[in-house]
């Protein structure tokens, strides 16, 4: 699989080099972890350059690569991208925090954003979504949702932007329904529909009837509509093609924004590197229609929505326990942006480890 | 930890669906393998036919069409190999490749106006009595055709190698092509039906994860079975009941794996997750100690003249 994927960014790369270099336009590149047709997480990125390239018409070209695998290659398609003359390079999965790292140093001219990393350079910012906030209402649904008081999770690899999705949902779906319990699966992959459904049908067959995902495409909702009677939620995309089941709300990441805003700031010169968190109340994180559910519920997931949006209610907020049992947050406290961007255990109450 | 969890009967019905992918893809690059051909666009031909076999089920709305359409783009995108290492007689491993490469970008093309629609079901067969046994009944007696038919092209491959002249002839033109010829076997003509067959099976596999597994249509869904089934064929040393025995086995662990994690098993997921990839090779190392190895002429280029 490496060699086709390195084979297919060779062939892209060239196609990318023989493309006219306008000097005058602003050139604008994208890395995807994923294809941009996976209905997800990476369609949603896509749906941000698409709007960059509507907004500024004639005086902007975007250039996109897509399926880069998170490793070394990595390295070598963004350093192709610059070298190619891009102005701006927004990579877009945390795995491509290392060689954006080691790209931006070779490249000072050029810009760089960095989506749900940590490490900043002066022409390397990054940028994310405070997914979890959407988190609280998903699992305040779910709690509220589930017979067999199980719920199943999926989540991709065990980093602080997943293991907090699960947190968040956790405490809401308890804070509603004291019996939840939660079966977590990790894929390790983004994107592969296949076992997605699979590790699906897996917590299905063991009793979870509504299932959370944290990875890019909609095979488990696909699975969970074939299995019937199981809830699920839209990831990082609306999914709205299994509305009203099994699909009942979804996490919408809006990059579109964000990423005229950053452009206009290159284009104006007045570009800085920082760190942006936006969520619910900033429009970054949109949550989806809710569908499908009984009118208490609905309304219940509403408030809660309208809630984080307006500060009054933060999705960490003591007392919390980590799973050990050692205080995390004390009684009115709520957890620090440090904290949660390094968030690497699970609060009390989850069973199992978390893998190291 | 609640093993309890784990239902067995289910598990070993989800496996098999699990492996049949792997098994319909291993078993056509198996025969084309046997015939002297390395094609190494498994992964091209199975996301065409997820593709093909998609559209087609949902344009006509019958599952069994899409599954022909399915065998059919499959072949279709294997004559394009034939074209390029039969009759330009192109290095074979660079054809493989440039068909993986080329079908994984027409099928994206292909599948532009089908993300997000469902397509029709398969029926599972349900035989009164046996389908209803406890146990039995949902392992051996609840799937759908296609999983069957697998598994019966399995047993028509190894039939075909073992007992019947045509298996003779496949088997003599993959160990050494110019004897064949010299016999006056139609070399060329011989790995051209291999190499379809192949790509039919192939495309089967494909549209077996966009209509029944998964079921759905998604840009690049294969995710990398294809070349998961090119080394299984090496590992099953050109047999086709290891093959099948490995499909399984892959598919069984990945499933198991993803069953032990949900049930909270404390042992490290790093470990659970490369468990499918270890085991498999691990067993069928062991199994092919026996002297089997590759086809003789494998990979290398027939031109009459020579």
């Amino acid at each position: 699989m490496k060699l086709t994927t390195l084979l297919t960014s060779a062939a892209m790369v060239l196609g990318l080099a023989s493309g006219a270099m306008a000097q005058d336009k602003t050139k604008v590149g994208f890395i995807y972890v994923g294809p941009i047709g996976d209905g997800g997480y990476t369609y949603q990125h896509d749906q941000g350059r698409l709007a960059v390239e509507k907004h500024f018409g004639d005086k902007v070209e975007t250039v996109y690569q897509e399926s880069v695998p998170e490793g070394a290659d990595a390295e070598r398609a963004i350093t192709q991208m610059a070298l190619n003359g891009a102005d701006l390079i927004f990579t877009t999965s945390f795995g491509f925090m290392d060689p954006t790292v080691a790209v931006a140093k070779k490249f000072p001219n050029v810009k760089f954003e960095h989506a749900t990393g940590f490490k900043r350079a002066d022409n390397l910012a990054t940028y994310s979504a405070r997914f979890y906030e959407g988190r609280t209402v998903m699992g305040t649904i779910a709690g509220r949702m589930t017979k067999t008081n199980k719920i199943g999770y999926i989540g991709a690899y065990p980093i602080p932007e997943v293991i907090r999705g699960i947190n968040a949902t956790y405490l809401a779906a308890k804070k509603v329904n004291p019996d939840v319990e939660f079966n977590i699966i990790w894929a390790y992959t983004w994107f592969d529909p296949a076992k997605e459904a699979d590790a699906a049908k897996a917590l299905l067959e063991q009793g979870a009837d509504v299932i959370l995902q944290h990875t890019d495409s909609t095979a488990p909702s696909a699975a969970a509509e074939k299995a019937g009677n199981v809830i699920t939620f839209g990831q990082a995309s609306d999914m709205a093609e299994y509305k009203p089941r099994p699909r009942v709300s979804s996490i919408i990441d809006n990059w579109a924004p964000y990423y005229i805003e950053r452009v206009q700031k290159v284009m104006d010169g007045t570009w800085e590197s920082g760190d942006y968190w936006g969520g619910i109340g900033s429009g970054m994180v949109e949550i989806g229609e809710i569908t499908g559910l009984p009118e208490d519920v609905t309304k219940e997931a509403e408030a809660i929505r309208d809630q984080i949006a307006s500060g009054a209610l933060h999705p960490f907020a003591g007392p919390i326990n980590k799973q050990d049992g050692t205080p995390w947050l004390a009684e009115g406290e709520t957890a620090s942006d440090a904290d949660l961007l390094s968030m690497n255990f699970y609060v009390e109450g989850i069973k199992g480890e978390v893998p190291q | 930890m609640d093993l309890s969890a784990i239902n067995p009967v289910l598990l070993i019905a989800s496996l098999m669906v699990a492996a049949t992918p792997l098994l319909l893809a291993g078993i056509g690059e198996l025969v084309v393998e046997k015939s002297g051909v390395l094609n190494l666009g498994v992964e091209g031909m199975m996301i065409t036919g997820a593709i093909s076999g998609f559209a087609i089920a949902v344009e006509t709305g019958s599952p069994w069409l899409g599954f022909l359409a399915a065998a059919a783009g499959g072949a279709l995108l294997s004559l394009l190999f034939v074209l390029l290492t039969q009759v330009a007689l192109a290095n074979q491993v660079a054809s493989g490749l440039a068909l993986t490469l080329f079908g994984l970008g027409l099928s994206a093309l292909m599948g532009q106006g089908y993300v997000g629609i469902k397509p029709p079901q398969i029926g599972r067969l349900d035989i009164p009595v046996l389908s209803d046994m406890p146990v039995i009944g949902p392992i051996l007696f609840g799937h759908d055709p296609i999983l069957y038919l697998g598994i019966a092209i399995v047993a028509g491959v190894w039939a075909l190698l073992k007992y019947t002249r045509a298996g003779l002839i496949l088997r003599a033109v993959g160990e050494s092509h110019d004897a064949a010829h010299a016999l006056g076997y139609k070399v060329v003509r011989i790995r051209t039906l291999s190499i379809l067959f192949g790509g039919a099976c192939a495309g089967l596999g494909g549209a077996y994860i966009s209509l029944v597994r998964v079921p759905q249509w998604t840009e690049g869904m294969t995710a990398g079975v294809g070349w998961i089934a090119l080394a299984l064929v090496v590992f099953a040393s050109w047999k086709p009941w290891r093959v099948m025995l490995g499909a399984y086995l892959f598919g069984g662990i990945t499933v198991l794996q993803l069953n032990l994690q949900a049930a909270g098993v404390a042992i490290p997921v790093e470990y659970l997750a490369m468990s499918p990839y270890l085991i498999t090779i691990l067993v069928l190392v062991i199994l092919s100690k026996d002297k089997s190895s590759a086809p003789a002429s494998l990979g290398r280029i027939f031109h009459a003249s020579r």
